[in-house]
């Protein structure tokens, strides 16, 4: 039940914005994250933007996966 | 689709498996919290790439199954109450309770309505002031801030029709009352990833501190759950027992304030009664008083009948993590998700359907 996913916010008014999954555009209430931006990620859940996705830490993780991956092969 | 694609490399998967092989030498029990871990654990095949030396347990961690029978009568009436119009998440309709489900009550004629979000339900109250609108309030830290703010929003636009069962439950508690018990020996937690969005990673400190067991904060793609797993061996190995996030691109350690304060406006934690487990203090949210207007419980007269279980059901020893589901002797063959006798083999995300759908393969 507390699934989440990644929707990218399109358009905002008041506290709802337009956001896009995977293509589908929905509408989702910022009640909960009423700092976010068009042209953020947040994790959506039951219609409402539960965080912000941080895209500085989500490209941090990545490298670092990237680098367990490399020295697991060399060893 | 972004944050979710790159988290299911295989050649990423691959370097962190070497890498938990190679690292792995001290035998380990963790317990996965999270339901939504469980089906990515099984989907994913995660237990059969693991080393011998890990072992994965599922935990309570699904707010449809951990919900008690004697919770399920008092939707099941209410719903049954001329003038209501009962709405709930899809995965409540049909788990069973004493007598019926709200599906067999929905199909006797009562009024209800599955939505997808507070949001829907409160267009239904918009769109039917003649009748009273409840939600089924039920879920984790995850999902009770969408309610409170469901609760604010009809404040602000004096919906008067508007109530909320609430069922909602918290789980630092109820981990808390697990390890209490002593029944299941674990060696690390995996916390759960949306709770922790919303509550941070702080509240999971006393499992470090008072109980020594390392736990990590994951997402729920399937390299998010292998780094989870990689964390916790690394602390296993070293003798630590800290938290730490894996998860870092949707967590922060002091979670999402503003989704907390509004939790805390309209609700105050109180005991509740989980499937299985019983009550555990502190483990529920009910309305604060300035609020109770909205509560369903409160705003109507109902009779939820006397409580029955299921013979031969045994999700409840299934969410404590002292059994499995093949261990059940109803599971595949009288208990089916479309026949389920026990909320496990219901929700999307409960031991016993991610078993079913996912486990046949191997087991």
């Amino acid at each position: 039940m507390c699934l989440a996913i990644p929707a990218l916010i399109k358009a905002i008014k008041d506290k709802e914005a337009e956001v896009e999954i995977g293509g589908i555009t929905r509408r989702a209430s910022l009640w909960l994250t009423p700092e976010a931006k068009v042209g953020d990620y947040v994790l959506l859940h039951t219609g409402y933007a539960i965080n912000i996705i941080d895209q500085e830490e989500a490209k941090e993780t990545l490298g670092l996966l990237e680098e367990i991956a490399k020295l697991a092969e060399e060893e | 689709m972004k944050f979710v694609d790159e988290y299911r490399r295989s050649d990423l998967a691959q370097g962190l498996l070497r890498r938990i092989h190679q690292n792995s030498t001290r035998k380990a029990r963790f317990m996965e919290f999270c339901g939504g871990h469980t089906v990515s654990i099984l989907k994913h095949g995660i237990r059969q790439l693991l080393p011998p030396t890990i072992e994965m347990l599922s935990g309570p961690g699904c707010p449809v199954c951990v919900t008690d029978n004697s919770d399920l009568d008092k939707a099941i009436a209410l719903a049954k109450l001329p003038g209501i119009i009962l709405t709930t998440f899809g995965d409540m309709l049909k788990v069973p309770g004493s007598r019926s489900s709200l599906q067999e009550v929905k199909a006797d004629g009562a009024n209800v309505r599955i939505v997808y979000s507070t949001m829907d339900a409160l267009q239904i109250a918009r769109g039917n002031p003649a009748m009273s609108v409840v939600f089924l309030g039920i879920g984790f830290e995850t999902t009770a801030p969408t309610v409170a703010a469901s609760i604010l929003q009809a404040e602000q636009e004096e919906i008067k029709n508007y109530y909320v069962l609430c069922l909602h439950k918290l789980c630092p508690p109820v981990i808390k009352a697990l390890l209490d018990s002593g029944e299941v020996k674990l060696s690390g937690l995996i916390c759960p990833g949306h709770v922790s969005a919303i509550i941070g990673s702080k509240p999971w400190e006393f499992i470090a501190r008072d109980y020594g067991l390392p736990c990590v904060v994951s997402g729920f793609e399937p390299l998010d759950v292998l780094q989870g797993i990689d964390m916790l061996v690394a602390q296993i190995e070293s003798g630590e027992a800290k938290v730490e996030i894996a998860y870092r691109r949707g967590v922060h350690p002091e979670g999402n304030c503003a989704a907390l304060k509004l939790v805390d406006k309209v609700f105050e934690a109180c005991p509740a009664r989980w499937r299985g487990i019983g009550v555990v203090p502190n483990s529920g949210l009910k309305f604060r008083r300035e609020f109770e207007r909205f509560d369903a419980e409160l705003a109507f007269e109902f009779d939820p009948g006397p409580t029955s279980e299921a013979k031969g059901c045994i999700c409840g020893d299934i969410l404590r993590g002292v059994k499995t589901p093949p261990e059940c002797k109803l599971f595949a063959k009288v208990c089916t998700p479309e026949r389920p006798i026990g909320p496990c083999m219901v929700s999307s995300e409960g031991s016993c359907a991610a078993h079913f759908l996912y486990g046949a393969t191997y087991e």
